[in-house]
């Protein structure tokens, strides 16, 4: 399997990244090698076999659906926002999206 | 006695117990050394000599008062993928060169709540994708044997760092061999845990189902001593296992007589470099001195881990690593003019090269078209490498082989060549598809540079693995050997 610089700059476009020109094209040969590698799992015939997502085979642990709210959400959210970029009254800050 | 820090975990303990030693003499002693040496082989990013300091006079008091605890008052270090209340967790990436966490990691919290000292947080490869600690924003971690070499990843700050005598224990992570290969090229012990063992709450994620924390030490006796405190069911990791915890020191005396160890033809074969094997052979040979009995096994699909992991990886990364946005904590470019810029340029600048790679990779193969060729075919091979072990583990207690197809390299050697560095983990990563626990102990040594021997165990079997290790290290010292001359 190849993948061509254009699908590159795709896919980063899709992950939020961007590389394009003379990187994407670098990139797509790196890539390119270990799309190579992981082919080799085409060579084994899976046809029977049940996916398996994890090793224990667990499923998801529910808890009840109670909300758990803090004993002071207000200074439990300005404690969680003092690490964040741009915030104000509460609010994180992005810039602006809709005119 | 010897220097200060030539003691094991379990010797420091008890001089602390017996009031011959305090905790702010030895905490102090790896301060000092930490501030002389550190810049030799950057295997810490951040030092909290304060913190440390602090915990030490609590549990000099502690101990004053009569307190006991295995960790009480003892000094380790954390790597920098565990969330530590207050104090800077990198991760080893711009993203989050600036990340101060609001909270503590299960791990960090259990440990604090037994009275460790947290000496700092240490280096590693960017999101802990890497087998060489070369993709660290903080710069290259230097392997104590040989300042030339790479210490191994992703943990490779935590295996210099407990090689270099900079910390008595540390804490690692291991996604793919990032415990068990740092700890075979720095010459350390290193456990990687049945998944769901260890909460992963609070550490950084990588893959959520292959990633599993362990401790990094220089004997097993230590090693017990760290999971006893690290392990048990945490309610705030949805796949923790609700098992109970054993004491892992219990056993560790216990004769191996009988004990079946597996060495599958697949890690013995003509790619395996015949000093390295001439090494794991005499490794083995010491096993079937305490009474082991060695058994061919196969593991016919273990050649598939590698491709079948850097397809599982990668996506599970591409998902994790989507949080990183610029928006509420962490990195964010300058002047952004819209979101989108935002977005792009925050995770194009605070991303290092083999974390977007491995970003585009799981991308790719979990986009419309290739979800299937790729991600639904890796998850049905991943089953059949379970099953190998599975099928191998009705016939012996104990898989045996190298950690690693060769010692350490040097800095560089493995080129920008994703594969060549991928292929560095040919024997560890089956584990982590298997959620296996596994160790790597100091084995022996090639060109003046250590090896490890991995030994697999089954499901939720870290005594019997941790009693094994230990026994090959009443009867070896290669567990013993230091690049530390002062």
């Amino acid at each position: 399997m190849t993948i061509t610089p254009e699908q590159i700059a795709i896919t980063a476009g899709l992950a939020k990244l961007k590389i394009d020109g003379d990187d994407a094209i670098e990139v797509a040969k790196r890539i390119g090698a270990i799309l190579e590698l992981v082919d080799q799992m085409q060579a084994v015939d899976t046809s029977n076999v049940e996916p398996m997502a994890n090793s224990l085979d667990a499923v998801q642990r529910l808890r009840a659906d109670n909300a758990i709210r803090p004993e002071n959400p207000i200074e439990t959210r300005d404690a969680l926002q003092q690490i964040a970029p741009a915030i104000e009254e509460g609010l994180f800050l992005v810039p602006k999206v809709i005119d | 006695m010897k220097p200060l820090h030539e003691l094991t975990l379990a010797e420091i303990q008890s001089l602390l117990q017996q009031k011959q030693l305090s905790s702010r003499e030895i905490t102090q002693h790896y301060l000092d050394r930490i501030a002389q040496q550190n810049s030799t082989y950057n295997c810490y990013i951040s030092i909290d000599d304060q913190g440390a300091l602090s915990a030490a006079d609590a549990a000099d008091a502690a101990i004053a008062g009569g307190a006991n605890g295995a960790l009480l008052g003892v000094p380790f270090a954390h790597k920098d993928i565990f969330c530590t209340q207050g104090i800077k967790t990198t991760c080893g990436s711009k993203m989050l060169d600036n990340f101060i966490p609001p909270y503590d990691a299960t791990v960090v919290a259990k440990m604090k709540a037994d009275g460790a000292v947290m000496l700092g947080k240490t280096n590693m490869d960017e999101f802990a994708m890497g087998s060489s600690n070369e993709t660290s924003y903080f710069g290259a971690v230097k392997n104590p044997w040989d300042l030339d070499t790479v210490p191994g990843g992703s943990s490779g700050g935590s295996a210099a760092a407990v090689a270099a005598r900079l910390a008595p224990a540390a804490t690692g992570t291991d996604t793919g061999g990032s415990i068990r290969q740092p700890a075979a090229l720095c010459g350390i012990t290193g456990l990687k845990p049945t998944y769901g063992r260890v909460s992963r709450y609070g550490m950084i994620a990588f893959a959520s189902s292959l990633d599993q924390a362990g401790p990094m030490t220089r004997t097993a006796e230590d090693a017990a001593l760290l999971l006893n405190s690290m392990s048990g069911h945490d309610a705030k990791d949805s796949t923790s296992t609700d098992i109970a915890v054993p004491d892992y020191t219990a056993t560790l005396n216990q004769p191996i007589k009988g004990l079946k160890i597996g060495l599958p033809k697949e890690y013995f074969d003509d790619r395996l470099d015949t000093a390295m094997a001439s090494k794991v052979q005499a490794a083995l040979a010491e096993l079937e001195k305490l009474g082991a009995v060695l058994v061919d096994i196969e593991l016919p699909n273990s050649a598939l881990s590698v491709p079948a992991y850097y397809v599982i990886a990668p996506a599970e990364a591409s998902s994790n690593l989507s949080r990183f946005d610029g928006v509420r904590y962490g990195y964010r470019c300058e002047n952004p003019k819209d979101l989108e810029d935002l977005y792009t340029r925050t995770r194009t600048e605070g991303f290092g090269d083999e974390v977007k790679r491995r970003i585009l990779v799981g991308a790719y193969a979990l986009s419309a078209g290739y979800y299937d060729a790729y991600y639904r075919k890796a998850q049905q091979v991943r089953r059949l490498i379970k099953q190998d072990f599975v099928s191998a583990f009705e016939k012996v207690d104990i898989i045996a082989g190298p950690t690693s197809p060769s010692p350490a390299f040097k800095f560089g050697e493995k080129g920008d060549d994703p594969v060549a560095m991928y292929l560095e983990d040919i024997y560890t990563i089956a584990v982590n598809l298997a959620g296996l626990p596994a160790m790597s102990l100091p084995a022996g040594m090639m060109n003046n540079m250590p090896v490890g021997l991995q030994l697999v165990g089954n499901y939720f079997a870290e005594q019997q693995l941790l009693n094994a290790a230990h026994q090959f290290q009443t009867v070896t010292d290669w567990h013993q050997q230091s690049p530390v001359t002062d």
